[in-house]
Order: structure tokens, then C-alpha cells, then sequence
């Protein structure tokens, strides 16, 4: 065939401007496509020139909206995306479509196991609650290296920090009921989350992308795990009742076998549905951004008030403070998804403005609570706790200073929206490094109290 | 001469099903035949056959296949099924009926001075 570039440059807009519409298929594109072609190799055999042989085949095609419409009434359906769990063989059939489904199946079986086995096996609780987060994290992140085809020296080198941890948490001669294990026991799942994330990158880490991508992700994960545990939970209870009606005590199974299998199970089942899903359905978690953003404005500004009012900080109660660090985390993810949802080359909004005013709220609850462990520690002493919250709130505080001063440039437009939102994906790491030393460095220095 | 709107949509069925009662085709070429058909009176929005072939081949009339053009694209070919051959049988019926009350009617109003007179 001779080559007509402007006229093949010409249909594939055309082609791209068809495919636009939700409501033809890729195989009508081509059938329709097929059609146009054969009408311009007539009209060109008729004499005319590719730019005219093309004008009067797309004229006779017709309105492209209207026969769009004409296939939504045939095919409306369409209008629904679907969630295709197991995929029809696909064209490159080198794995069976059931595969993943029995991977995954297998993988929530495992943690389950994993889980049993660690409740009947370790006796000291203490070391039971260190240790939960190693017995079901392993199998997520075998999920991803199997998923992204992680190569084998790639994914050893990721099983090694996990035997690392492993050791430490293991190893170290924590007093029961001290605080630096338990401080441990928070800390593990941090690391092994990011751990985690590297194997759902891919072992890409360094992308800012593939970052952005693992937030969102850990966002919808949420979202999909609490619906999880919210129908079992239903069913559960059902359950419960009823068999109590007929007098069958179910609780010992519930306890010993559902709930050990079921928990870490629906994680790795929640893992696999937000990846199958990505594309299919709208992101959840940025839509609730938008509702709870204002309401967390509104809530950081009670309990500002509700602070000033209670006076003097050295006398503030501890669970007060590790309750308001559980607040700056939330604002933080809300911070986080925000971001991670908002197409980077669109102007300041009136929702910039309001997510500033979150982050200002959430500074100046921040300074207060700093002042508060500062006034602690220089009038009690310091104990690991204190450390590890006073860390926890700097490098807070660091991150959310930096996130206001940049969305203020955003909105005065001196900088482009993507600083921002690199500021958020190169800061993420500095969480799990100060995890890691909370783990890793804490108890020997703390003398494992 | 142009032929009214719904005049074709409601002959489409039976011509794209008559059409292929006679071999398979493609899309592109049912068009051209309905063109040869009308002596180029029946112009359709060509982007409109997709759609009333995709019905077609849902209610089970035709099925298709995908093949390879001369040119070696993907082409898609539609052929008549049994079912699809019943209704033909049947719209040709419901048609016929059609064709005849109109050709009655076209007799008697074709003499249009008669019945003038007949009421003057």
C-alpha cells in the first residue's frame, strides 16, 4: 500500500476522538474504522484526493455523538464499567485467568495460617502484638513481588530487611510491659508497611509516580478492607444469633478459627480487589476528602479552642497527647489524598485554599502539643514515650510547615502544583527511617525498659 | 429524491436481513448494496448500521465473524441465522400487507377528479 502519512495521521485522531466514547468497544473502533478506509479507497478510485476522500467518508459516517448514542441504547452496559476479576482468556494467554485468583486465595489462606500459628505458638503477649504485623505483612508483599514479577535477586534483597526486623523484634530482651516494646510493636508495622510499598512498586522506590501510586493505593486499601470487615462482620453476627437460637455455641469456633483466619485474610483479599479494581471504578478515597476536609478544619479549631481554654500544658494528660498525634496523622492522609487526586496542571481553587487553612489548623495544634512535651519533659524527665512522640511530632511538623509554605506559592502561582506533591512522596521515607529507630535503636539505648 | 427518516429506519431491518439472506457480508459492503438497491435513493448515516447490526446480532438474526480484509485489517462479517431467516419470512408478510393497502390506496386517490365529482 503507498503510504499516506497526513491521511493516517488523519484517521487516528479520528480514532482516538471515537474511542473517547465510553460506549464503543475497541472492536467497534476497529469495525468502524475498517469501514472508513474502505469508503475513502472508493472515493480515491472515484478520482478524489485523500483530504477529500476523507471529508466525505467522515461526512457520511454522520454525527459521531449521535451514533455514539445510537450504540449506548444498543449497548448500555457499556455505561457501567465493570470489575473483571477473573479476565476471559486473554490474547496472550501465558497465564491461565484463574491464576491470581488462586494465588490470592492462597496468599489469605497463608497469613491466616500465619496468624494461627503465631497465637498458638507465642505465649508472652507482649511478643504476640510485636510480632502480628510480621506474620501478615510477608504475604502482601509476596502478592506484589509475584504481581510486578519482581526478578529473584530483587526480591531477596527485600526479604532480607523483613529477617532483619524479624531478629530485632525477636531478639532484644524486652522487659514485659515496658514501653519500649511497645513502642516497638507501633512502630514494626510503619516499616513493614513501607516495605511493603517497595514491593508494590516494584522495587521502583526511587518514582515519585510509583510513590504517588502506593498512597493512593494505601488509601483505597482502607476504604476496601473496612467494607471487608463490615460485611463479615454482618454475616458474622448472623451467624452468631442464630446459631445461639438453636443452642449451638459458636463463639469458640468464631475466636479460635474465623476471626484468626478471616482478619489477616480480608487484607490480602482487600489487597487484591483495589488492584484488580484501579482503573474500573472512581478512586473512593479522594471523594472523601473533599467532605472531610472542612470538617477537619472545623474539628482542629474546637479542640484549638478547647486547648486554650484548659490552661497550663505541664499538667496535660498523656493519652491527650497521643490522641492529637492520632489527629495530625489523619490530617496528614487527608493532606495526602487530596493531593494525590488533584490533576496536577489545574489552577489554584477555593479547595487549595481551604486544605492551606487544614494544614495552618494543624501547625498550630502541632506547636501546642510541642509545647506541651517540652514542658513535660523539662519538668519530669524524659522516658522513651516522651522521645518517641516528640520525634514523631517534629517531623510532623517539618512536613506539614513545608506543605503550608508550598501551597502558598501554589496559590500565589510562583510554583507549580507537582513541587507539592513531590514534597509529600520524597517526605514519606523520613517516617519509616525515624520507625526504624524507634524499633531498631530505642530499646538498646532505653535499656529494653 | 431523499427518502424520509422513518421510512428507512423502519425498512432497515428487513433490507440489511434480505441482503444477507444472499451471503455473508461486511458492514461497508451491506451499505453499498442498499445504495445499488435504491438506485442510490437510500442514503443512510453509515455510522447507524453499527449499532441496528449489533441489535441484530443480540435478538439472535445474524451472528458474526471476525476475518481479514484484502488489505489485511480486521473486518467483520455478518450472516443471516435460521432465526433470522424467520424473520425476514415474517417482516416480508407484514410488508406485503403494507405495500398492498398502499397500493390501494395510491388506485383510488389516483383518480382524484372522480371523487370530486361524486361530492360536487
Amino acid at each position: 500500500m503507498e503510504s499516506h502519512p497526513e491521511l493516517e495521521a488523519q484517521i487516528d485522531r479520528w480514532r482516538g476522538y471515537v474511542q473517547r466514547s465510553q460506549a464503543i468497544s475497541p472492536a467497534d473502533v476497529d469495525e468502524l474504522e475498517d469501514h472508513l478506509r474502505e469508503h475513502i479507497a472508493d472515493r480515491q478510485a472515484t478520482g478524489l484526493d485523500d483530504e477529500e476522500a476523507f471529508l466525505v467518508a467522515i461526512k457520511r459516517m454522520g454525527n459521531l455523538d449521535a451514533v455514539s448514542q445510537e450504540f449506548a441504547r444498543e449497548h448500555s452496559e457499556r455505561l457501567w464499567k465493570q470489575l473483571v476479576l477473573v479476565p476471559e482468556a486473554s490474547a496472550d494467554a501465558n497465564t491461565p485467568p484463574w491464576r491470581e485468583l488462586a494465588v490470592v486465595l492462597a496468599l489469605a489462606v497463608g497469613a491466616g495460617a500465619a496468624v494461627k500459628a503465631g497465637l498458638a505458638w507465642i505465649d508472652d503477649a507482649g511478643a504476640l502484638v510485636r510480632n502480628l504485623g510480621l506474620l501478615v505483612f510477608p504475604f502482601l508483599a509476596a502478592y506484589f513481588m509475584w504481581k510486578r514479577r519482581m526478578t529473584g535477586p530483587a526480591a531477596g534483597a527485600l526479604l532480607v530487611p523483613f529477617g532483619v526486623l524479624a531478629v530485632a523484634l525477636n531478639l532484644y530482651p524486652f522487659t514485659s510491659n515496658g514501653s519500649t516494646g511497645m513502642l516497638a510493636a507501633l512502630h514494626a508495622p510503619v516499616v513493614l508497611w513501607l516495605l511493603a510499598g517497595v514491593a508494590y512498586v516494584g522495587g521502583r522506590w526511587r518514582s515519585d509516580k510509583r510513590r504517588m501510586d502506593f498512597v493512593r493505593f494505601s488509601g483505597e486499601l482502607a476504604i476496601y478492607y473496612t467494607l471487608l470487615a463490615l460485611g463479615g462482620a454482618v454475616l458474622i453476627a448472623l451467624t452468631l444469633a442464630t446459631l445461639q437460637l438453636v443452642g449451638t455455641d459458636f463463639e469458640p469456633a468464631l475466636e479460635d478459627w474465623i476471626l484468626p483466619f478471616a482478619v489477616p485474610g480480608a487484607l490480602v483479599v482487600a489487597t487484591w480487589l483495589v488492584e484488580a479494581k484501579q482503573h474500573v471504578v472512581e478512586n473512593i478515597a479522594p471523594v472523601l476528602t473533599r467532605v472531610f476536609t472542612p470538617l477537619t478544619v472545623a474539628m482542629l479549631l474546637v479542640l484549638l479552642a478547647g486547648l486554650a481554654t484548659a490552661g497550663g500544658f505541664a499538667d496535660v494528660d498523656r493519652n491527650l497527647l497521643i490522641l492529637m498525634d492520632a489527629i495530625l496523622v489523619l490530617v496528614l492522609c487527608l493532606l495526602l489524598y487530596s493531593i494525590s487526586a488533584r490533576d496536577p496542571l489545574a489552577p489554584p481553587g477555593l479547595f487549595d485554599a481551604l486544605q492551606l487553612v487544614l494544614v495552618i489548623a494543624a501547625l498550630a495544634v502541632n506547636a501546642v502539643m510541642l509545647a506541651a512535651m517540652l514542658t513535660r519533659i523539662a519538668e519530669f524527665g524524659y522516658s522513651p514515650n516522651k522521645i518517641a512522640a516528640l520525634g514523631l511530632n517534629l517531623l510532623l511538623l517539618v512536613h506539614l510547615a513545608r506543605a503550608a509554605w508550598l501551597a502558598i506559592e501554589f496559590l500565589r502561582g510562583r510554583r507549580p502544583f507537582n513541587v507539592m506533591e513531590r514534597w509529600q512522596t520524597r517526605y514519606l521515607p523520613v517516617y519509616g527511617a525515624w520507625a526504624i529507630i524507634v524499633v531498631a535503636v530505642f530499646p538498646p539505648v532505653f535499656g529494653f525498659s | 429524491m431523499r427518502i424520509d427518516k422513518d421510512l428507512v429506519a423502519a425498512s432497515a431491518t428487513p433490507l440489511v436481513l434480505g441482503i444477507l439472506s444472499d451471503g455473508d457480508l461486511y458492514g461497508y459492503a451491506i451499505l453499498k448494496r442498499v445504495s445499488e438497491l435504491s438506485d442510490g435513493g437510500m442514503q443512510w448515516t453509515d455510522g447507524m448500521l453499527y449499532p441496528l447490526l449489533h441489535r441484530l446480532e443480540r435478538l439472535g438474526y445474524v451472528s458474526s465473524s471476525w476475518g481479514t480484509s484484502d488489505a489485511g485489517r480486521r473486518r467483520k462479517h455478518y450472516a443471516i441465522t435460521p432465526t433470522g431467516r424467520d424473520a425476514l419470512a415474517e417482516r416480508q408478510r407484514q410488508w406485503t400487507v403494507v405495500a398492498e393497502a398502499l397500493r390501494q390506496v395510491w388506485h383510488t386517490t389516483q383518480r382524484p377528479p372522480a371523487a370530486a365529482e361524486g361530492w360536487a
